[in-house]
């Protein structure tokens, strides 16, 4: 900031340092925000109340009772299982088949995109049906060479169990959109990234690993992070197979006894928010982490001594690493400062 | 079968000529730079010499021609009358003697300056780390940047985050340096630093080629200055010579506007 003296009035020389006074304005009133405001609020408590007292049919001390039921806990157990399981197959299959797109043989592309079209063009519910009697279909697994002796044979239905199935069917279908998120990731990434990594010397696999997808990663994550809560909830889908453990399989069955529909729904929707709930957070460190170097913004963290006088981005934490400069003023990586970011 | 002697010129090109389809961007180019020489590259944008630049670390193909880098073809292996296609692994291996500095910068951005300058050799070399990573300070010493070490590129200037492109390019030890348009994607008060840093590494004895349009540089610096339009070198020779005493009309039409 250069320190010339300003001329006429209300300019910031160098003793207008002192705050000007701040403006004291009447507020502009909002009178039908306010209206709004409370109607819904009266709508909502009514609702709430109405739900609370006037409904027996919610059944409230039976949600209770079953909120921690073993059933229901284990139940929620299987469908995390089912989720992260699933998810993790189908994030290593969509990459895959996403560099596959991209291939330059044409064969491989080919198959890659028939992999899309089928399992992207039929529906999740249909395509586990379908997994669920492959041990009908492929009674036992051969290992061996064609048209030799076998060298083992064993029972499709030993190897496979329903909740394997149940994991298969999920991934597979799953694999298919993720392949279209890290496709649109990679092409995210700046040619000039790959490039620079070429020019360097770096083959494919570290210019993919250490340059590329890091940084497609943040246009990955955000929408990974839907499908994590997308399949969390299509678990529930799997009774198709059938596979009956999950944690709505578990509080259909336990409607089955108590005839109470209702309260189970509650819990079981209770327990698919909480997982959700989780997760959401368990994005918001993640997005953060591969947000490095990008989510910090440099107008406000400029490394100019006036900021830090002026206070705009706060007091320094001696604790943070500080390199002297020639010039004599400390510098402070702006990430390593307050309201840095990372 | 390579004769590393030192009267071996670090680039040979022998009629290189490169094309898009029907559209031919470089015709039969041939020339040589010395080790420890500095060619600068001048000529409107679309003469070719990106591309030229280009093809000398094989990021792209030549489709005639031969091309040499200290005495081995570039991107292929001769054996006998026949030319073999490089395998990737080859070309890698290839390019780590070749530093490159690119107009738009190109560092990583989710890497600081350091990490950026050690990537390559930290991946490559599978050296100690402390030895590494005080070399690397060196580097970013070198370049004046090294108490910005901690800094992610979004938070350096255009002309500090060219200064640790050439700290990055440089952390190989590479034999030759090629720079495309390195200042063209600056600030005007930025160009300077970074031309500084240049001249500093040719006055060391890298050999060096540089596509530009900062014709006092190339004056001050550079050891030859080849002009070139349409794909082709219009006119090549001692820099001040070619600078003040243009032969052809074209090259002389080129300066009136730039110079």
């Amino acid at each position: 900031m250069s320190h010339l003296p300003s001329e006429g009035g209300g300019g910031r020389g160098p003793d207008a340092h002192a705050t000007p006074e701040a403006i004291q304005a009447i507020r502009l009133r909002h009178p039908w925000r306010v209206t709004f405001a409370v109607v819904i609020v009266l709508i909502a408590g009514l609702f709430i109340y109405d739900t609370a007292v006037n409904r027996p049919v919610y059944n409230w001390p039976e949600v209770g009772k079953y909120l921690f039921d073993t059933r229901i806990v284990t139940g929620a157990g299987y469908t995390l299982q089912l989720t992260i399981y699933s998810m993790i197959i189908a994030i290593v299959l969509g990459v895959a088949i996403a560099v596959m797109r991209q291939s330059p043989n044409p064969v491989v592309k080919s198959v890659a995109w028939v992999y899309l079209w089928l399992f992207r063009g039929t529906p999740v519910y249909v395509q586990l049906v379908f997994w669920g009697l492959i041990p009908t279909i492929y009674k036992t697994i051969t290992l061996g060479i064609p048209f030799t002796e076998a060298v083992a044979t064993i029972s499709t239905k030993d190897l496979l169990s329903y909740f394997t199935l149940a994991i298969i069917g999920l991934a597979l279908n799953e694999a298919a959109y993720m392949a279209e998120i890290v496709r649109a990731g990679l092409l995210s990434v700046d040619k000039g990234q790959s490039e620079a990594a070429t020019a360097l010397g770096l083959g494919w696999w570290h210019t993919m690993l250490r340059v590329v997808l890091p940084q497609a990663m943040r246009v990955i994550i955000p929408p990974t992070g839907n499908e994590v809560i997308s399949m969390l909830k299509t678990t529930s889908l799997v009774a198709a197979v059938p596979f009956t453990l999950d944690l709505y399989g578990r509080s259909r069955d336990i409607t089955a006894v108590t005839y109470q529909p209702v309260p189970m729904l509650i819990v079981a929707s209770i327990w698919y928010l909480a997982v959700t709930s989780i997760l959401m957070v368990g994005q918001y460190y993640l997005e953060k982490h591969f947000a490095r170097g990008v989510e910090q913004r440099p107008d406000v963290m400029k490394p100019t001594v006036e900021t830090q006088t002026i206070g705009v981005v706060g007091v320094v934490d001696p604790t943070t690493p500080s390199y002297p400069s020639t010039a004599g003023e400390t510098i402070v990586p702006p990430h390593n400062r307050p309201g840095g970011g990372a | 079968m390579n004769v590393h002697a030192t009267d071996t010129p670090m680039v040979k090109a022998e009629a290189v000529s490169k094309s898009y389809g029907s559209n031919e961007v470089l015709k039969s180019i041939s020339l040589e730079v010395q080790r420890g020489e500095v060619l600068c590259l001048v000529g409107p944008s679309g003469s070719g010499k990106s591309t030229f630049l280009r093809c000398i670390n094989h990021l792209e193909t030549i489709n005639a021609g031969r091309l040499w880098v200290d005495g081995e073809l570039v991107g292929y292996r001769q054996s006998g009358d026949k030319i073999y296609e490089m395998h990737p692994k080859e070309a890698a291996k290839q390019r780590r003697d070749i530093g490159m500095v690119f107009q738009r910068f190109n560092l990583f951005p989710h890497m600081t300056a350091l990490e950026n300058v050690m990537i390559a050799p930290t991946l490559l070399k599978k050296g100690n780390k402390a030895t590494l990573q005080s070399r690397a300070m060196e580097l970013l010493a070198r370049v004046g940047l090294a108490e910005r070490h901690d800094y992610y590129p979004a938070h350096l200037s255009g002309g500090q985050q060219q200064r640790v492109a050439i700290a990055r390019a440089l952390a190989m030890e590479p034999k030759l340096m090629l720079f495309d348009e390195p200042t063209s994607a600056l600030d005007p008060e930025l160009v300077g630093e970074v031309l500084e840093v240049m001249k500093g590494l040719a006055q060391s004895g890298m050999t060096m080629i540089v596509v530009t349009h900062e014709m006092g540089f190339a004056r001050e610096v550079a050891d030859k200055l080849v002009f070139m339009d349409g794909g082709v070198v219009v006119e090549s020779g001692d820099p001040t010579e070619v600078l003040t005493n243009p032969q052809r009309e074209r090259t002389k039409a080129f300066l009136s506007k730039v110079l």
